[in-house]
């Protein structure tokens, strides 16, 4: 079977300056949201406490409303459904320091009344702690972009470093709106998420970088407008596959992860399909714009050869006895 | 056929796989398994904080009761022997003693010691405070390790995390209150003292305010059965559980659990003393600032053997003579962090995972064989063998499997596929230029690989990051991910290629690219 034959080149590059449009409006909407909503911090950055209740029966929300009336420690206290009517969360924005009787066990004693009742989880997280994470957090993601940013820079060019890193910053963004958009809790969960799509959404781009790369250097053609638009249709078989069976495989955890996945399975979702997008419309339209010098890496890789070349005659030289 | 390096390996890497993936997946008795994370098998991961201000004020406590002491032993008259949190006043009566105290004084390490005239005073020095803390973390990770070995849960993790935390990892925790005793036994003071009752004014006890028993260096505690019950003692204990060697469960004459305990010489000689010079008072038996009993004394005791009777049930006392025998926590412990997750919670994760990885799984596996036929069936050889390999280095290696790591596992399917679709492109390209068989299948490789070792060691940087910042169940992600992608390179690179080398003259002499690749020709 096959979806893509290759017989002529499509003009992405002259699609590039509608998508750059549609791209800085989606980003701008993701900031936007980011502004106005903001991110819903959840547990385990925000600090604070998560019972989730399961019950025989539905469970009864109004009453254990009530319940938690009784001690000031729940003000603010919501519950929520989780997965199914008789499973609930509370969520609440006070911890406790106590080792031997905790938010959770107070929890489980302001609800004895309200039914027959199991508690399947408590995450208390203090504030200090909370705050830690959300700065390693924050570490993590920056770490690794510039871990990846030197590496491309190294095995590439610094443009396509910059393109790459423009692209990465663009599918987090959009991510990040589509999280505020729907209110997700950010957990530690979406930020492995977060770095999922990274990682995922670079190699998407690495794949077509490489075969620019590989074009810029075997082609006698210097219009990188041209390689451009022939690289990436010469990718598109494999991107569309791969995001394809990667869309599946998310797709199936999203729907059938369960509750507690779910936040994970959605950021990457939207991640793949964004990452999917940007390598192609994002990533090779900045290094058009860059302006790379096809004809100077020409040169480049002439004068490279032309060492390698003048280093070996020296070696044989050195090895025969001439010098 | 012919066989190649490339195949011998493969082979060797699916053996590998397979045998040392048996013992998690067949569950078996003996080898080594796949640690289920916390949040598949249930349990409690808890960090704590030590509250090391109060490692401070013991220590000026104790300081304080072996000036007392020394000062019994010497028949030194001391008045006022005062401490507050960070320093210790007393002033002598007889000035010829002021020598033999200096003496004493600076035995004591890490102290600044002041004397005017027959006032002294002591304090700890900056570098001292901070050593004391230091230890009364370092001392609190031992004396939980200590108490959870003894407990009876399998493989209790206990460890440092930062500067100051201490990680508890509890597996296998069945039921409320089995969590229930493990947090009661971790945070447990245990903190003994042996203290003297102020007989001279115990009897006004229940009408005296605390800083009316500080007054006269008193304190006033409260019966651990009865709270109403009320004893004044001396603030300064005559000892403390840091002498004790030993503690055990034993039961009293009505069958009734009780706690023996042994002290060591030290302990055995001040008790001794004091015993015999205060026959007809009474001695506080004082555990965690609690009174649970205050007999008389009758007469000298010497041996330093003593028990503690309370009513406990026998699990209770059993505890608490681990407690006892596991050291007293320097300074008090508090909760930072907790997750508890219940056994049900944690069945039902995995199921919904095995689910989704299943379903994802051989979504994939059928779409890759209809797609690419034979060359989709090779992909999907490797892609299983990926997965048996990532199961079998997590279990050699006792790796931790979260729900996130089962999520790395998804998503390494999805990605492994990655480097598979990217070949068989590349030759399916070279076929229809027109390449020799041969030539398609070398040169697809050698083109493909660049890309497929860059793509992966950027994604493999996002996980080293990833795992090195993580926390917890975050960590699982990322080792999973980077075994799934160090595993691909061997299956869906090295092993693809040894079967399109060993199928090579084969596929050249059908000349059926439709069934080979997937394509007309």
């Amino acid at each position: 079977m096959e979806f893509f034959r290759y017989t002529r080149t499509f003009n992405f590059m002259g699609k590039s300056k509608a998508a750059m449009i549609f791209s800085i409006i989606l980003v701008l909407a993701s900031y936007a949201m980011l502004m106005t909503k903001g991110l819903n911090y959840g547990v385990d950055f925000a600090g604070g406490t998560i019972v989730q209740v399961k019950y025989d029966t539905a469970a009864p929300i109004d009453d254990m409303r009530k319940s938690l009336k009784s001690n000031e420690l729940f003000n603010g206290a919501s519950i929520t459904e989780f997965g199914s009517v008789d499973e609930v969360v509370i969520r609440m924005k006070s911890t406790t320091g106590s080792v031997t009787v905790d938010i959770g066990d107070i929890t489980r004693a302001a609800l004895k009344d309200t039914g027959n009742f199991e508690i399947r989880r408590v995450d208390i997280v203090g504030p200090k702690v909370g705050s830690e994470l959300k700065e390693k957090g924050i570490m993590s993601l920056l770490l690794a972009i510039i871990g990846i940013l030197i590496y491309v820079a190294f095995r590439f060019e610094w443009r396509f470093a910059v393109a790459s890193i423009v692209a990465l910053v663009h599918d987090i963004s959009i991510a990040l709106g589509a999280i505020a958009l729907v209110g997700l809790d950010v957990n530690l969960d979406v930020l492995a998420a977060l770095l999922t799509i990274l990682g995922y959404s670079l190699n998407d781009t690495i794949i077509v970088f490489d075969r620019i790369r590989e074009g810029v250097t075997n082609s006698k053609n210097n219009d990188l407008e041209d390689i451009i638009n022939e690289s990436v249709t010469r990718t598109l078989a494999r991107t569309t596959l791969t995001s394809l069976t990667t869309f599946f495989v998310v797709f199936t955890l999203f729907m059938l992860g369960g509750e507690i996945i779910h936040s994970f399975a959605f950021t990457l979702l939207v991640g793949v399909i964004v990452g999917t997008y940007s390598s192609i419309f994002v990533a090779s339209p900045i290094l058009l714009w860059f302006g790379f010098d096809v004809k100077g890496y020409h040169v480049k890789l002439a004068s490279k050869a032309q060492r390698e070349v003048e280093k070996q005659r020296m070696r044989d030289q050195y090895e025969s006895g001439v010098m | 056929m012919k066989l190649n390096y490339r195949i011998v390996i493969f082979a060797f890497a699916i053996v590998f796989g397979l045998f040392f993936s048996a013992p998690s997946l067949l569950q078996m008795q003996d080898g080594k398994k796949v640690t289920l994370g916390l949040d598949l098998q249930g349990g409690l991961h808890m960090l704590l904080g030590v509250k090391t201000e109060e490692a401070t004020k013991s220590r000026i406590k104790s300081i304080a009761a072996s000036i007392k002491h020394f000062s019994d032993r010497q028949d030194i008259l001391i008045d006022e022997l005062k401490f507050d949190e960070s320093s210790i006043s007393f002033s002598l009566l007889d000035p010829d003693d002021t020598k033999s105290v200096e003496e004493f004084l600076k035995e004591i390490d890490g102290s600044n010691i002041s004397v005017a005239g027959e006032n002294f005073s002591l304090s700890l020095t900056p570098e001292e405070i901070l050593k004391t803390e230091k230890q009364a973390i370092d001392q609190a990770i031992e004396t939980i390790r200590n108490r959870l070995d003894q407990f009876g849960l399998a493989e209790p993790v206990v460890a440092r995390q930062g500067e100051e935390k201490i990680l508890v990892q509890l597996a296998g925790i069945k039921t409320q209150e089995e969590e229930q005793r493990a947090r009661e036994l971790i945070s447990r003071a245990a903190k003994l003292e042996l203290m003297a009752v102020d007989e001279d004014r115990n009897a006004r006890v229940d009408n005296m305010s605390d800083s009316d028993a500080a007054a006269y260096g008193d304190i006033i505690l409260s019966d651990v059965k009865n709270p109403q019950i009320k004893y004044l003692v001396r603030e300064i204990p005559i000892l403390d559980g840091g002498m004790l060697t030993d503690a055990s469960m034993g039961f009293d004459q009505s069958n009734r659990p009780l706690i023996n305990f042994k002290l060591n010489a030290e302990g055995a000689e001040i008790f001794g003393d004091f015993t015999g010079k205060s026959v007809g008072k009474r001695l506080a038996v004082v555990l965690d600032g609690k009174v649970y009993s205050a007999p008389n004394i009758n007469e000298r005791i010497g041996g330093g053997a003593g028990q503690i009777s309370g009513n406990y049930t026998v699990e209770e006392a059993k505890d608490l003579a681990i407690a006892l025998r596991s050291g007293a926590l320097l300074a008090p412990i508090y909760l930072m962090e907790k997750r508890s997750v219940g056994p049900s919670l944690g069945a039902d994760s995995i199921k919904a995972s095995m689910i989704a990885l299943m379903g994802g799984f051989v979504l994939v596996i059928i779409f890759m064989m209809i797609y690419y036929r034979a060359a989709g069936v090779i992909a999907n050889i490797a892609l299983i063998a990926n997965l048996f390999i990532i199961l079998a280095v997590m279990s050699l290696f006792g790796a931790t499997l979260t729900l996130p790591g089962m999520a790395g596992i998804v998503l390494t399917v999805g990605m492994a596929v990655d480097a598979n679709v990217i070949i068989s492109e590349r030759i399916r390209e070279l076929i229809y230029e027109g390449k020799s068989m041969h030539k398609a299948i070398e040169d697809g490789y050698s083109n493909a690989m660049r890309a497929i070792l860059d793509a992966n060691i950027t994604t493999l940087i996002a996980a080293v990051v990833l795992y090195a910042y993580g926390t917890g169940a975050i960590k699982g992600f990322a080792i999973t991910i980077s075994i799934g992608i160090l595993a691909s390179m061997l299956t869906a690179i090295l092993g693809t290629h040894g079967i399109y080398e060993m199928l090579e003259s084969r596929i050249q002499k059908s000349k059926n690219n439709r069934f080979w690749f997937g394509i007309k020709g």
